[in-house]
């Protein structure tokens, strides 16, 4: 087990140099100077100009101001904020909590939801209960996030002012009061995004169950008297979720998508409604650390999908 | 129980059918996307929602920037059917030029997707070996960008010189089309690689290498055509995902430009009136619903249509 975990982080280096790789030469090849403003400014001369080029090293050869950049961010050298003059990497462990929690919160969710339907509808396929769940998973991913936000907004907090449409981190209450603030303001950012990526879940969950229930094992073992209930959990299900965790994590990128997106409809504090103030305040350095911390998620949920594949399915040698 | 599970939902009894007469293969697939009566119904919605945005400038001739503060957030009247926004704009003229953009900026960003996707894909499955691997690698590597922080790094950086080149208009189009369609291609690819791998060991296909076509002429008139069907069908699902995608960024306030008001545009500029004026949300948002919910349908129409394993 731990020789698979150490082989799968091992193929993860790669993708993360690839990652930065890539992130690097788009900030390279982008038009405008860190220094224009210096430039510009009268009060500058230009020798002193052209020593803080050669002291940042902007006119060496790309791949040297790579390797400087990557081995800076390695030693937690993530740069300075221009706008909130603080580093970026307190900046960014400030706010990625928020974040996770409210990702990870809503997948249990979609998780919550996809499961029982997708299983339920699979075993009766093209019954009633099927055909309008099959409708309504279409009408779920076909609602895009920022839209649902603003319904959920529009009924549960204008109409009916039911539940807080700011997020906010600092709650002063104590104890109880404390988590229930906490959990009436993360009820509609994790219903918005739990119920988008339940819908589309839902779908790989039938589809996957469907295939596998008419294999001919599961008629062996209700042929052998065993109750539906034992045939559809333990020979149906665990197998129908090989393939849908293989989908599952194709679609975590797109995950962090629609965080971006409903941390910023809910002014949630994270690290999305960061990337986009820094965007909005021409912060590069946050922008770029930000980014290049989404493709590093990204890496860290692809490798537990390996680890829950290799669970899943023994046949996966943990070589 | 096993086994007795039908393929799909209209297989009752396959009783034997007279053929009259071979139906050709654009007719067989109408005839079986027919039996999807959503995907049917989901033609004629977005053609409707097509024309009206192509032809209703022509009929509702009301600018689309004309200023009237006496009707400002007025909500749907006979007027201004879909009410005004906060300067009193006619908010179904906005819709109705937004959308042209909106529905082009998804059709060109398909293109764009599946052109780089089926060219990466038929380069890879045609040439084994190292080519193959690095283009799966750079494939794979695309997969794992999370594509809106990505999206928004690159517009962020480059929109002020695009805007130079080309234009405000022409450049932030050219650039969001480029962008969503430069990270929509990988499963296009994929879907094309596996199609050519099981496609060139084919019999037809040995045929004709043995008869001394080309590696060109292979592909081009005998891989290709038989590769397109999932194609067809990742494309369509592939405007919606375009047309989502461009939302969004105009959502953020990183699209176009607000004196261009496509459907995502007009929601980032609603949003902070949802509680005065919740019909100036609503409209655009349930615009982008319904093109994107009918074209998931029709994808899935499509789907039943062009597989051939599938009975119908």
């Amino acid at each position: 087990m731990s020789r698979y975990l150490t082989r799968r982080l091992l193929i993860a280096i790669p993708s993360l140099l690839g990652i930065s790789i890539v992130l690097f030469t788009v900030l390279a090849l982008a038009p405008g100077d860190p220094f224009e403003e210096l430039a510009t400014n009268p009060n500058v001369p230009p020798e002193v100009r052209a020593n803080l080029r050669l002291k940042f090293g902007l006119d060496d050869p790309i791949y040297l101001r790579y390797l400087h950049w990557l081995f800076a961010m390695l030693q937690g050298d993530w740069g300075f904020s221009f706008a909130s003059r603080v580093n970026v990497d307190t900046l960014i462990l400030q706010r990625l909590p928020t974040t996770l929690f409210v990702i990870g919160s809503s997948q249990v969710l979609a998780l919550a939801i996809a499961l029982p339907v997708g299983v339920y509808a699979a075993t009766r396929p093209y019954s009633l209960f099927d055909q309008v769940a099959n409708t309504l998973t279409f009408v779920g991913f076909s609602l895009p996030t920022f839209f649902t936000g603003l319904l959920f907004i529009l009924v549960f907090s204008i109409q009916l002012d039911w539940l807080p449409f700011v997020y906010r981190a600092d709650i002063s209450a104590t104890g109880w009061r404390w988590y229930w603030e906490h959990f009436r303001q993360a009820i509609m950012p994790v219903a918005v995004l739990g119920l988008f990526q339940g819908a589309s879940w839902t779908r790989y969950v039938r589809s996957a169950v469907l295939d596998v229930i008419r294999l001919d094992h599961v008629t062996t073992a209700r042929a052998k008297g065993l109750a539906e209930r034992v045939v559809v959990l333990k020979h149906v299900v665990r197998n129908a979720l090989i393939p849908v965790v293989t989908l599952v994590a194709l679609q975590i990128p797109a995950v962090f998508g629609g965080a971006i997106v409903t941390e910023q409809i809910f002014r949630i504090p994270g690290i999305g409604s960061l990337l986009i103030a820094s965007i909005l305040n021409n912060d590069t350095p946050v922008v770029m650390a930000v980014t290049f911390v989404f493709a590093c998620l990204v890496i860290v949920f692809n490798l537990m999908a390996d680890l829950l594949y290799g669970w899943l399915d023994p046949r996966i040698s943990y070589r | 129980m096993a086994g007795s599970t039908l393929a799909s939902p209209t297989v009752r009894a396959p009783a034997a059918l007279p053929r009259a007469r071979p139906f050709s293969p654009g007719r067989e697939a109408w005839r079986r996307f027919r039996r999807h009566r959503l995907a049917v119904a989901s033609v004629a919605i977005l053609a409707a929602m097509v024309l009206a945005v192509l032809l209703g400038p022509l009929v509702w001739r009301v600018p689309i920037n004309d200023i009237d503060f006496t009707a400002r957030l007025s909500p749907p009247t006979w007027a201004h059917p879909f009410g005004t926004d906060d300067l009193g704009q006619d908010l179904l003229a906005r819709m109705l030029y937004g959308g042209r953009i909106s529905l082009a900026v998804g059709l060109a960003a398909m293109l764009v997707a599946i052109f780089v996707g089926v060219l990466v894909g038929a380069v890879a499955g045609i040439s084994r070996g190292s080519v193959d691997a690095g283009l799966m690698w750079l494939t794979d590597l695309f997969l794992s960008l999370p594509p809106l922080p990505v999206l928004l790094l690159v517009i962020y950086l480059f929109r002020e010189r695009l805007k130079e080149i080309a234009g405000p208009e022409v450049g932030v189009f050219l650039l969001i089309v480029v962008v969503i369609g430069g990270f929509r291609w990988m499963p296009v690819a994929r879907l094309v690689r596996a199609q050519f791998f099981s496609l060139r060991e084919k019999e037809f296909v040995e045929a004709a290498r043995a008869l001394g076509a080309s590696t060109t002429r292979q592909v081009v008139r005998h891989i290709l055509p038989n590769a397109l069907g999932p194609v067809i069908v990742a494309g369509t699902i592939d405007v919606a995902a375009a047309i989502i995608a461009e939302s969004t960024l105009s959502f953020l306030g990183l699209g176009f430009p607000p004196d261009i008001p496509t459907w995502g545009r007009l929601l980032y500029d609603a949003k902070d009136y949802l509680d005065f004026a919740p019909h100036w949300a609503l409209f655009p948002g349930a615009a982008i619903f319904l093109a994107v919910l009918t074209i998931n349908f029709i994808g899935d129409g499509l789907r039943d249509a062009l597989d051939p394993r599938k009975v119908m």
